[in-house]
């Protein structure tokens, strides 16, 4: 591949264009990146705050706040805002803001496209949330969007499926870029093997993307051709099968589970060694490793549906299949943890959260383990045993990762030190308050309370309340992460460009903050 | 404000009750009345005791490394970072534990699958938001809906403490009856969307899936009442459709059946007479308040969008045929079932003689069950 | 105006959010008018024009900037590569609709005939039901239709596509051997050949709809016949009309026998929906 080695401007002597349209037609990749991740906290505030509606309602038994349609109307897009507006949109800014300096390459290969990636996102959310406001109100089916439930919906029905559209070409063109930018934008020197962790993980997280977003675009076009079009893909009567959107979701739905986590097993891969001032155990089985889990979850989807009457060998292969996922997993644990063996450790706020995620997203491993053994899945599948699996992997899990690059890359985007003081209380508030939200979830669904009830039996009344207390800290520890953040954009001490005395990579090579365009002349690669 | 305090007070109580009812809170799976179920149970036993061990392991490095390898503690950093020999480890003994936890799941599994040779089946379908019992090759049929004592506690703002509602949520106005000891077959279908039929007991669920039968079995070793409840999200009141089965000794079973026979007849039997407005519209009220109100909601006023209102409708308030063909042939491509199928012809003719001169309608006529008969 | 080893960033991009209006604009319209809104016709044309606008606009930009010589071989091989994704996700965009044609097909159409683990299906719900392909479902959804053969209109259309394939290779080895007419001729025959399959796709449809009864309300057999050829016809249709856009460069003089990145992109995108035709027509009208 040809390796580019320098930016060329149109104004050389220009830094960023001033006023709001320096944000609107940007072409900078750190541009973008901080709308990406302004707008992803945006959204995890606005996801929260439905959270919070759910957890109120669920406080005690009864329903006290809200009619139980308005209850699945908060799931639902609870899920969609925090998957595909949360998490999504954090990683590809991370992505923005890294990939280009870690490779030491100039920008993002493809900058008007990378623009129109982000700039889709606001509409198609608009779009979403516009639902709220209509006739029947927002979709109310799941985040699955299940037929025939899903094709029941108002007449927000139609503008979910187009948002969720332009999510995935917004989604498809972010990761075409990622792609081109890491296979064309390396610098001489920066061979496949050398580049940092993350940047492999993203790499493989956009092959996923790329080939399973337009799969979730056909199955919602079948959803509305099936509404408006009269046709019978998930119609017995016709000839089709309900399951057979399912069975499509899922072929999305899975790799999507990794789209969520890889990059950040990429994240903890970074901070950890920096942290324990050692390099990281076993890079080139973690990058083994990462590759196998994504070749396997485009064979496992049909694990999120033991109970829909498969036959018995389909049952089997997948029960399998699925199972095997722990041992490229544990891999990687073991990995981190032989990098933290004799080390030396330090805990500030990235590491802490990084530790944090090791520990809790191999307890919703564990769970995801358990879940695996289908007959047993019998019992806990769509319980709140499966709802506390998820939320352990995906908010320790995926958020807590977000949570560790903020804190880690902070100080090298602002040039200033967050309140370190305040970084570990927010840390130990979240841990906290996480394990009470989501830990006695597990009982409550092994004790047999189903997901998706806006109202339970008294039996259950106990550990919901402590949930609900959980959550309410939880979300309260967030807005405190909002105002840390806002402090430390304003000001703060001075960030070195070493930053963290143990940090290894070509970011910490630049300035903090770095030069609007970074690596005008590459790097020289050791 | 004062919905607010309210809210405050009574988990004030809850929490000083939880104590008491302490003995009553599950932590873990139930070990179930079925052979069947005391294996899933055995499975998740054996699951959960290998993750507990290996978390031990793992987490019990991490907290010794956090421990003893830290900067404050005068620890050097050493600068291995590879070992072929480890990753080898690693990769083969999570493995072979995955195969020997996979033996017995597909044991479990397959004999899951075996629904031959039943002793009886019962087709149970799914519809929002009940479900309805068929027992093959018996003249048994009916719908199982929640009971009225928890659907007035759980409407929003009732002011009654759940509480003091027995079984609230997991009870309902007629349960499904079994004979003990006996294998049976379940043929699981929906009317409308997808639901999942789940006794914990059990141990299992299976979806209905609208257009497609899925079979399960079970064989209770115990006479008793077992709870669940539907586990697939199917619309607004997914949380209140339970499943209520009472498992009976044989003689006793053999007297529901037959008691189930004659009240059959009973109700069967067409209604000849011909009843007063009034008379209709109170039986209506109650099958209105069982059938229709939680999508057309209590007074009538539906839900924009979705669920049209009762009140001023232009069905229920213009030609009566139109009204009757709508309540009993439904909506296709909606959530507006076929009542035919569902409600007997005195209820018929009373929901509609309800709808047409109450929640805010004035139209003064009335439909008599013979009517409704002769329209089947 | 660069030297060669620098890569072009361009400095801003109105584009991009004039895209995005547009395209809420036309799906936010399409979506009112789904729900029977009497504004949203008027909203969807607005966002129809105001696309158009961008893709005019953006395409002019990038072609300038081409043909002033702003690219160079790093630029060359990341739209390349961008271009190869594209097609990827495309080809999993087709996948969706192939994989539920299979899964009908090979399970839920016999299951619901009652073979395999379909047999209590048959039984109690669909008890006088024929698994036979094509077929509208149990109830017969959309009522009697008849198939639609492989061997009038779809084999002539399988034939044009095909030859449009080795005319648009023809075009390829006219540009790259520099002979300007053979690559105008070999193009204009490739976008004629293009819009002459679309246009006979809809005398198909004419076809189906008026005289076999065959819309997409006839069960499942209709719902995949139509959605796998109508996303395929639009496909061929912007394909054409990325080759038609080429033609037109090529005829201003545009393209040079090294660097022609529009034209290749072209191309492949033209093979990619040649390959799709094949599957169609052997799995949807030949099998």
């Amino acid at each position: 591949m040809a390796t580019a080695t320098a930016t060329h401007e149109e104004h050389h002597d220009h830094g960023p264009a001033k006023g709001l349209m320096r944000w609107v037609t940007t072409t900078n990749h750190k541009d973008i990146g901080t709308l990406y991740l302004l707008f992803a906290l945006l959204m995890f505030m606005i996801g929260g705050a439905m959270a919070m509606v759910i957890r109120l309602e669920l406080f005690q038994p009864g329903l006290q706040f809200v009619d139980p349609g308005f209850f699945n109307q908060m799931t639902t897009v609870h899920a969609l805002v925090m998957i595909f507006g949360g998490v999504m949109p954090a990683f590809v800014g991370l992505a923005n803001w890294m990939l280009p300096i870690m490779i030491g390459g100039p920008d993002m290969a493809l900058p008007r496209m990378n623009n129109w990636s982000f700039w889709i996102l606001p509409f198609a959310f608009a779009m979403l949330l516009s639902t709220f406001f209509m006739d029947g109100g927002a979709p109310a089916g799941g985040w699955t969007i299940y037929p025939p439930l899903v094709l029941q919906g108002g007449n927000g029905f139609p503008f979910m499926i187009f948002a969720i559209h332009m999510m995935g070409i917004s989604s498809v063109m972010g990761a075409i870029n990622v792609i081109v930018t890491i296979l064309n934008m390396r610098a001489p020197g920066m061979t496949l093997m050398k580049m940092p962790l993350f940047v492999w993980t993203w790499f493989i997280t956009a092959y996923l993307l790329i080939a399973v977003m337009p799969v979730l675009a056909g199955a919602v076009t079948m959803l509305l051709t099936d509404r408006f079009f009269d046709t019978s893909f998930f119609n017995a009567a016709g000839g089709g099968d309900p399951v057979l959107f399912q069975h499509i979701f899922w072929f999305f739905g899975h790799p999507e589970v990794y789209i969520l986590i890889l990059p950040a097993f990429g994240i903890v891969s970074a901070i950890i060694p920096t942290f324990a001032r050692k390099p990281l155990f076993g890079y080139s089985s973690m990058v083994y490793a990462t590759s196998s889990i994504a070749f396997l979850s485009f064979i496992v989807w049909a694990h999120h549906m033991f109970t829909v009457g498969l036959p018995l060998e389909g049952e089997l292969f997948f029960m399998y299949a699925t199972m095997l996922i722990a041992v490229p997993t544990g891999v990687k644990v073991f990995n981190w943890i032989s990098t933290m063996w004799k080390g030396s450790m330090t805990f500030e706020t990235p590491m802490l959260f990084s530790i944090g995620f090791v520990i809790m997203f191999t307890i919703g491993g564990f769970s995801g383990l358990m879940l695996a053994i289908a007959p047993a899945d019998f019992q806990y599948h769509d319980t709140y045993f499966v709802v506390a699996h998820f939320h352990y992997v995906l908010v320790t899990g995926a958020v807590y990762s977000i949570m560790a690059a903020a804190y880690y890359w902070l100080p090298k985007w602002t040039g200033n030190m967050y309140n370190e003081t305040m970084g570990k209380w927010h840390f130990w508030l979240s841990t906290i308050s996480v394990n009470v939200l989501f830990f006695p979830q597990h009982f409550l669904g092994l004790a047999g309370m189903p997901r998706r009830i806006p109202d339970y039996s008294v039996q259950f009344a106990e550990f919901n309340m402590w949930s609900s207390l959980g959550g309410f800290a939880f979300g309260l520890s967030q807005v405190f992460f909002c105002y840390i953040v806002y402090k430390t954009i304003q000001g703060g001490e001075k960030a070195t460009d070493q930053v963290w005395e143990g940090a290894d990579g070509l970011e910490w090579e630049l300035s903090s903050p770095p030069p609007y365009h970074s690596f005008t002349t590459p790097p020289k690669i050791k | 404000m004062d919905k607010l305090k309210q809210f405050f007070a009574r988990s004030s109580i809850l929490a000083g009750i939880s104590g008491v009812a302490h003995a009553e809170y599950g932590l873990n799976l139930p070990v179930g009345v079925t052979e069947t179920s005391q294996a899933v149970y055995g499975l998740h036993m054996q699951i959960l005791w290998v993750c507990i061990i290996i978390a031990c392991v793992v987490f019990g490095a991490m907290i010794w490394s956090m421990v003893f390898h830290r900067k404050s503690q005068g620890a050097v950093a050493e600068q291995f970072h590879e070992s072929m020999a480890a990753e080898l480890v690693w990769t083969v003994v999570p493995f072979i534990i995955l195969i020997v936890m996979a033996v017995p799941a597909t044991k479990v599994l397959v004999d899951m699958h075996d629904v031959s040779e039943p002793d009886m089946s019962i087709k149970v379908t799914g519809y929002q938001w009940k479900w309805r019992y068929e027992y093959i090759n018996e003249d048994i049929d009916f719908f199982s809906s929640l009971d009225a004592a928890s659907n007035e506690a759980r409407q929003v703002g009732s002011d009654i403490d759940p509480a003091t509602v027995e079984h609230y949520l997991l009870n309902v106005d007629r349960p499904l009856v079994i004979p003990v000891g006996k294998k049976i077959r379940f043929l699981l279908t929906a009317s409308d969307v997808i639901h999942s039929w789940w006794v914990p007991d059990f141990g299992w669920k299976k979806d209905a899936i609208p257009g497609f039968i899925n079979e399960a079995w079970v064989k209770v070793d115990k006479p008793g009442v077992y709870r669940g409840q539907c586990a697939e999200l199917c619309g607004r009141d997914h949380g209140f459709m339970p499943i209520v089965v009472e498992v009976k000794s044989t003689e006793d079973y053999a007297a529901w059946v037959q008691s189930q026979k004659s009240s059959a007849e009973l109700t069967n039997s067409a209604v000849v007479e011909t009843l007063p407005p009034q008379e209709l519209k109170q039986q209506g009220k109650k099958v209105y308040q069982a059938n229709c109100a939680a999508c057309h909601q209590q007074k009538g006023e539906g839900v924009p969008g979705v669920f049209p209102a009762i009140t001023a409708s232009a069905v229920v308030t213009g030609e009566i045929s139109k009204h009757i063909d709508l309540v009993m042939n439904g909506k296709p491509g909606t959530a507006m079932a076929a009542f035919k199928g569902q409600l007997s012809d005195l209820e018929l003719a009373a929901v509609i003689t309800y709808q047409r001169n109450s929640l805010g309608n004035k139209v003064g006529d009335a439909v008599q069950p013979t009517e409704i008969a002769a329209l089947r | 105006m660069s030297t060669d080893n620098t890569y072009y960033v361009p400095h801003s991009a109105k584009w991009p959010i004039v895209g995005s209006i547009g395209m809420t604009l036309l799906l936010g319209g399409f979506a009112g008018q789904l729900n029977g809104s009497s504004m949203a016709d008027n909203i969807m044309l607005v966002g129809l024009l105001v696309t158009i606008y961008m893709l005019f606009g953006w395409f002019g930009d990038v072609i300038e900037e081409s043909e002033s010589g702003a690219y160079n071989k790093a630029e060359d091989a990341s739209f390349r590569i961008g271009m190869v994704w594209f097609i990827f996700s495309e080809v999993m965009f087709f996948a969706a609709f192939f994989g539920a044609l299979y899964y009908i097909r090979v399970f839920s159409v016999p299951w619901l005939g009652g073979a395999d683990s379909g047999a209590a299906t048959h039984e109690f719900l669909w008890n006088s039901y024929e698994a036979i392909w094509p077929t509208n479902g149990p109830e017969a959804i959309g009522g009697e239709y008849q198939k639609m053969s492989a061997w009038g209109l779809p084999s002539i259309n399988t034939l044009i596509l095909l030859t449009s394939g080795v005319t648009v290779t023809v075009a390829h080895w006219g540009l790259v051997a520099n002979k300007r007419k053979q690559l105008i001729w070999a193009l204009a025959a490739t976008v004629a050949l293009g819009f002459i399959f679309v246009v006979l796709q809809a005398v198909e449809y004419g076809h189906g709809y008026h005289d076999l009864n065959l819309t997409m309300g006839s069960g499942v057999y209709g719902s995949t016949f139509y959605m796998l050829t109508g996303f395929h016809g639009f496909h061929v249709t912007v394909g054409a009309i990325m080759l038609a856009v080429v033609l037109v460069r090529s005829i201003k003089g545009h393209f040079t026998a090294e660097h022609h990145f529009a034209f290749e992109a072209a191309a492949w995108y033209w093979h990619f929906v040649d390959v799709v035709w094949l599957g169609l027509f052997i799995f949807v009208y030949w099998l």
